[in-house]
């Protein structure tokens, strides 16, 4: 795989100071009144609602499904949400809630977060998953063979696990946290991508330098230009630490600066997010109300 | 030798135990000062900063509140010049003082005073305790006295304050003690400007719990504050025109008290 090895370190590099100033930049716009209403709405549909800890239970995950479907029950022009993403035991019980709502299911697999396990655990993990009634799995890359330099068994497992997947949507976690530099992000977007992607997405949430706005351009930049050289659309999905509307909207300015309308849509960018949904939620019960809305008027969860 | 430049002092607003300017960028002048002139969305930072300090005030104990109050007393002491440059008579600086000693006092007895043991028909212990209101929203007179009068038995319960104030220079060296104080940041915060344009927030945000209208001299204004205050059931507090320099009472502190009552089976 000379070919992998050559197309990756092929790429440019990423221009650290200039990728930071450009993120920084396109974050201080001031979205308001009508645009702010859409920008909300919009994000509130891309938003793959996320638990994945070890205290899930099938109560909680029953619950956060029923609030995917109907964030603001009290308000039936609120949208739903892209989709609930749970751990490989919990889709049964997110999809009996899910069924025939229009809502996607995406379960982790592929012993995330470290995927540190052997393949066929992985490719077990992710068949699972899918028999389950997940229709989106978020698999985790080897982190450790990346940094090795062992780009084909990375890329082996991407391809393994995508036809796994059978017919649903794969979503390659590249873990930018741990992968050092934003070279690495953009060589580990377009093996990604290269070997079948659906998504990529930018964290598992489990270590401490989850998504940012730099690597999310980073990325939003590989998708670009891999459609302009394969003619195939990549989704991007930043996930881990994006916690306010503030933030929500920061990322919203940066498809439509990078990539524009194509990837405006919950089919092509997705939020994974727990907390940010209840903050969207309140904003836009600010703008529907008048006043400022408290977090004790939306469910935990 | 050039005549040395006098270095002038900017009043900015006090949330989260920092001193930032108003988002805004709006400053105004009172009395020949440059203070910030706070909006909405300052109101709203601040409403953030003192729901996020409440959960660990509310937890201190009774005894540390009490501490941390008598602190700010020793600290106004101490900038007791300061206040006298500001025009507040030396005898209001001793009754602010005073005050705060007072209250920082009840910490540690307004329990034992509106709680009690009652009496029930059945094997039980039936007891009753207060505990904090939450989050409340202050528009406070411009005095020392007022201000440290409606601050003061507010916080010492375990509730946290964003107060309003149209005295910046007064309420801004207060925070500059309260900020030296052992008080924890976020638990008190002061918005200078106008209470008629930031008022009316704080009166409907869901996440206020209560709102004390001592400040307010308009009355027609106090009545709308009410009136979107009981959207959201909060506690308001109007005493109208009142003398600072009397006993107090338990009013300003039972105002923003919830009464808890507990149920405990014995005689087994």
């Amino acid at each position: 795989m000379s070919d992998l090895r050559s197309l990756l370190h092929g790429l440019p590099g990423v221009d650290k100071v200039g990728v930071e100033a450009r993120a920084a930049a396109l974050g201080t716009r001031s979205v308001k009144t009508s645009a702010k209403a859409q920008a909300i709405d919009l994000a509130i549909r891309m938003v793959d609602l996320t638990t994945l800890e070890g205290a899930d239970t099938p109560g909680k995950v029953r619950a956060l499904s029923a609030k995917a479907v109907r964030p603001d029950p009290a308000d039936p022009t609120c949208p739903s949400v892209a989709a609930v993403c749970v751990y490989p035991a919990m889709v049964p019980v997110a999809a009996s809630v899910l069924r025939d709502t229009g809502v996607h299911l995406a379960s982790v697999a592929t012993a995330f977060p470290s995927g540190q396990a052997p393949l066929d655990v992985k490719l077990a993990d992710t068949r699972d998953a899918v028999a389950g009634g997940a229709d989106e799995i978020d698999m985790v890359i080897s982190r450790g063979a990346f940094l090795a330099g062992d780009y084909t068994k990375v890329f082996d497992e991407i391809v393994a696990v995508k036809e796994a997947c059978g017919d649903a949507h794969l979503k390659v976690i590249l873990e930018t946290g741990e992968l050092g530099t934003y070279d690495n992000v953009r060589r580990a977007s377009w093996l990604a991508m290269t070997a079948g992607a659906d998504f990529i997405k930018t964290s598992t949430g489990k270590v401490p330098v989850a998504a940012t706005l730099p690597v999310t351009l980073i990325m939003l930049e590989a998708v670009r230009d891999f459609r302009a050289r394969t003619g195939r659309q990549v989704g991007v999905k930043p996930a881990g630490g994006i916690r306010t509307t503030k933030d929500a909207v920061k990322y919203l300015v940066l498809i439509n600066e990078t990539v524009g309308d194509d990837w405006l849509s919950p089919d092509w960018f997705r939020f994974g997010a727990s907390s940010l949904l209840n903050d969207l939620l309140m904003q836009r019960t600010k703008l529907t109300t008048g006043h400022y809305a408290g977090p004790d008027y939306f469910t935990l969860d | 030798m050039p005549e040395r430049l006098h270095v002038r002092k900017t009043y900015k607003l006090y949330v989260g135990g920092a001193f930032p300017r108003s988002e805004s960028g709006r400053t105004y002048l009172v009395d020949g000062d440059n203070a910030a002139l706070a909006s909405r969305k300052d109101a709203r930072d601040a409403v953030v900063a003192a729901r996020k300090a409440q959960p660990k005030w509310a937890a201190a104990t009774a005894y540390n509140r009490g501490q941390v109050v008598y602190r700010i007393a020793e600290m106004v002491e101490a900038r007791r010049a300061e206040f006298k440059s500001l025009g507040v008579p030396g005898k209001e600086v001793d009754a602010a003082v005073d005050r705060l000693v007072w209250y920082a006092g009840w910490s540690d007895k307004i329990a034992q005073v509106i709680g009690n043991a009652n009496p029930v028909a059945g094997p039980y212990f039936n007891l009753t305790a207060p505990e904090p209101t939450g989050v409340v929203g202050v528009v406070a007179p411009a005095s020392l006295l007022g201000l440290v009068s409606v601050v003061a038995p507010a916080i010492v319960t375990g509730n946290t304050v964003v107060v309003l104030t149209a005295a910046p220079q007064v309420a801004i060296t207060l925070a500059e003690v309260l900020a030296t104080s052992d008080v924890p940041g976020g638990v008190v915060n002061v918005l200078t400007g106008h209470a008629a344009e930031t008022a009316p927030w704080l009166a409907s945000h869901d996440d206020v719990n209560g709102l004390d209208l001592t400040g307010i001299e308009d009355a027609e204004l106090a009545t709308e504050l009410e009136r979107a205050a009981a959207g959201t059931l909060k506690r308001v507090r109007r005493p109208g025109v009142t003398d600072f320099t009397a006993d107090p009472g338990l009013a300003p502190m039972t105002a923003f008290l919830e009464t808890k009552t507990v149920w405990h089976p014995k005689g087994f």
